[in-house]
């Protein structure tokens, strides 16, 4: 085990793959630089200008690009610096990526992996804020990870870049400096496991990325109130580990969801609808979600924060509603 | 200053080129205009835009491509996908939503796609598939396969940012791929020239991008072929990326919905005296090509879409299987498990 920051794991799970796989290749703006959130320091050091490419600012023709050359025979990673950019090519990610495997009927295989910076906590305001998984989740097609600690950022990905279906990959910016033991050596996680990471009898909470460790600490909290908590980190919404969410809400008869996305259509409200319909009899109360409310995400440290679900919150929301 | 329509230097194309050239062109009509019959018996559901009066270009880049290039084209792609070697039976079959259709009934007219032959899909969202193009084109570029890249779009894209971002990549990146603008005058039912700023809507952007201007005659098969050629030459021997705009017309309208009575007579007549199909048969004629040579390559033509077209009206529809596969490459479409 090494301890990584969440940005050095994710740039060890980019050397990793391009060290295996010479089909391998990253392409984004300002990439050779290591980017905006210096998540790839070393790769164009290691790799060279043509592995690790420079793009202009060109969301369109990054998107279009690796489409065009993981249907030719490589397995592009492209890096959208923000993923409220993904706004400016979601017809390639949404109309082109997603469907032509599907329209062609298999005739061309799409793996290529689309990193990007989520997620508010920097007080960049709604432009540069956004947690926009729901919308990726919405697109039949896409596969959907967000991890919540280094270890995960390194598996994840790996899993990712090798996966032969285009996934888009959610990297919570205020995670990046987030220090964890990541396992030496090759490091691989597959796709659609989600991970029980606490264990009590009274609840499920349900959380995603960096709302996990804020689940986490609900529930110790929670645990000095005598409620005891399970806590699942999701980690991919698409394909959903639904039966080990599933058995976790079945032991406590109660589930919450965590999600930093706006209210409507977040991924909880697919899993509360799932539980409803699939474990009803198992539930001893409301399915209740805990989401940042139906606004665009205000830019001043005092609105972001009590807009996005906070510990405080979460621990709050679960006791009144244990009550 | 506004590009002159010129014309690429010694075109000199030999006898076997230009019977296959005519060949093509009259498989391509002919498929078009069975489509349009079939649609007319209501046979072809959803949507199609044919490609009637278009054929030169189809043609004369698919001879000049090596099999193992890529083909990329938009919702008016019968005659590309066609004109790379795809079956005419399946191309056929997919417009009627049948289980023997090219793609399972999945992609219907606007994604005929058919990847054995090169033709890398027909993309549906204006300007959308110039980036995916130049993607193959930096693919092949990285693995030094030789392959080039033809991406065919018409002149509404010239408008669209993906157009754009792609041109700009393509050349920062030198790659090996030739983008073709078909000026059929028209995007939808709006003369291009009402909602561009420059005359000719590629031509005169080339330069924007350092390209060289090429603005020529899309209605001549010849013309086409050789400048196929030179781009394609260019593109495999490492000299980047060439803009190219061909003038030609669509004789019917944007679709199947679209009688384009918006089109003054005149302008429809003095195109209609510039058919590629017809010009290029005068042409051979002249050049010594006996009729009963061109009766044959028709008659052949004919019982060739006759043949598809029975094929394709024999197979049963798509079957419901389809619905839930190939989403994702297990074959299925489970996001849960």
């Amino acid at each position: 085990m090494a301890e990584l920051s969440f940005r050095e794991a994710i740039a060890a799970g980019i050397a990793q793959e391009m060290a295996r796989d010479p089909m391998v290749y990253f392409i984004g703006e300002d990439i050779g630089a290591a980017g905006v959130f210096k998540a790839t320091v070393g790769l164009f050091e290691r790799f060279g200008p043509e592995r690790v490419r420079d793009t202009p600012i060109s969301e369109q023709a990054i998107i279009g690009a690796a489409m065009g050359a993981a249907m030719t025979g490589l397995r592009p990673i492209a890096e959208i610096m923000f993923s409220d950019f993904l706004a400016t090519c979601w017809d390639m990610v949404a109309n082109q990526v997603a469907k032509t495997r599907y329209m062609t009927d298999g005739q061309v295989s799409l793996p290529l992996v689309i990193r990007t910076a989520n997620g508010g906590g920097t007080r960049f305001g709604a432009q540069h804020s956004q947690s926009l998984e729901n919308w990726g989740m919405a697109v039949p097609g896409l596969k959907v990870v967000a991890p919540s600690n280094p270890a995960d950022a390194k598996g994840l990905l790996a899993g990712a870049i090798r996966d032969n279906d285009p996934v888009l990959f959610f990297e919570q910016k205020s995670l990046y400096g987030v220090k964890g033991n990541v396992p030496d050596g090759e490091h691989v996680e597959p796709l659609g496991r989600a991970r029980v990471l606490r264990t009590g009898k009274d609840c499920t909470i349900v959380a995603l990325a960096a709302m996990v460790p804020k689940a986490i600490q609900a529930a110790e909290q929670l645990a000095a109130d005598g409620i005891e908590a399970t806590v699942v980190d999701v980690r991919s919404l698409v394909p959903i580990d639904t039966r080990t969410i599933l058995a976790e809400v079945v032991k406590t008869g109660r589930l919450f969801t965590v999600e930093e996305n706006p209210r409507l259509c977040g991924w909880g409200a697919e899993i509360a609808s799932i539980a409803a319909d699939e474990c009803f009899d198992d539930l001893d109360g409301p399915i209740v979600r805990i989401t940042t409310p139906h606004v665009p995400l205000p830019a001043a440290d005092v609105l972001e924060d009590a807009a996005m679900p906070s510990v405080e919150r979460i621990r709050h929301t679960v006791r009144h509603s244990m009550r | 200053m506004s590009t002159q329509v010129g014309k690429p230097a010694a075109a000199d194309v030999d006898r076997p080129t230009r019977l296959r050239l005519y060949q093509l062109m009259v498989e391509l009509r002919d498929f078009e205009q069975r489509a349009y019959e079939l649609f007319l018996e209501n046979l072809v559901r959803g949507t199609s835009h044919l490609a009637l009066g278009q054929e030169a270009i189809a043609a004369g880049f698919a001879v000049a491509m090596r099999p193992d290039d890529y083909t990329f084209c938009t919702y008016r792609g019968h005659d590309h996908t066609l004109a790379r070697g795809a079956s005419m039976a399946a191309a056929m079959a997919e417009l009627l939503g049948r289980g023997n259709g090219m793609l399972h009934g999945k992609g219907g007219s606007m994604h005929l796609t058919d990847v054995t032959h090169g033709a890398m899909g027909s993309y549906a969202i204006v300007g959308a598939h110039l980036p995916i193009a130049a993607g193959a084109a930096w693919s092949a570029q990285v693995r030094k396969s030789g392959q080039v890249a033809v991406c065919f779009f018409g002149d509404g894209t010239t408008n669209i940012g993906a157009f754009h971002e792609a041109l700009n990549l393509a050349v920062v990146w030198k790659l090996p791929v030739v983008f073709v603008c078909e000026n059929n005058q028209y995007m939808e039912y709006t003369p291009i020239r009402s909602v561009t700023a420059v005359e000719h809507p590629a031509a005169d952007r080339a330069s924007a991008y350092g390209l060289e201007p090429i603005l020529l005659d899309g209605n001549d098969a010849d013309v086409m072929f050789e400048t196929a050629r030179q781009t394609i030459g260019k593109a495999r021997e490492g000299g980047g990326p060439s803009l190219v705009e061909a003038l030609t017309y669509r004789h019917g309208g944007h679709s199947r919905a679209d009688p384009a009575k918006y089109r003054p007579d005149a302008e429809v007549r003095e195109w209609l005296s510039r058919d590629p199909v017809k010009r290029y048969r005068e042409r051979l004629l002249a050049g010594g090509i006996s009729e009963g040579e061109l009766n044959e390559i028709e008659t052949r033509a004919q019982q060739k879409v006759d043949a598809a077209t029975e094929e394709a009206r024999n197979g049963a529809p798509a079957g419901v299987d389809e619905i839930e596969r190939q989403v994702w490459s297990d074959g299925g479409a489970s996001w849960r498990n």
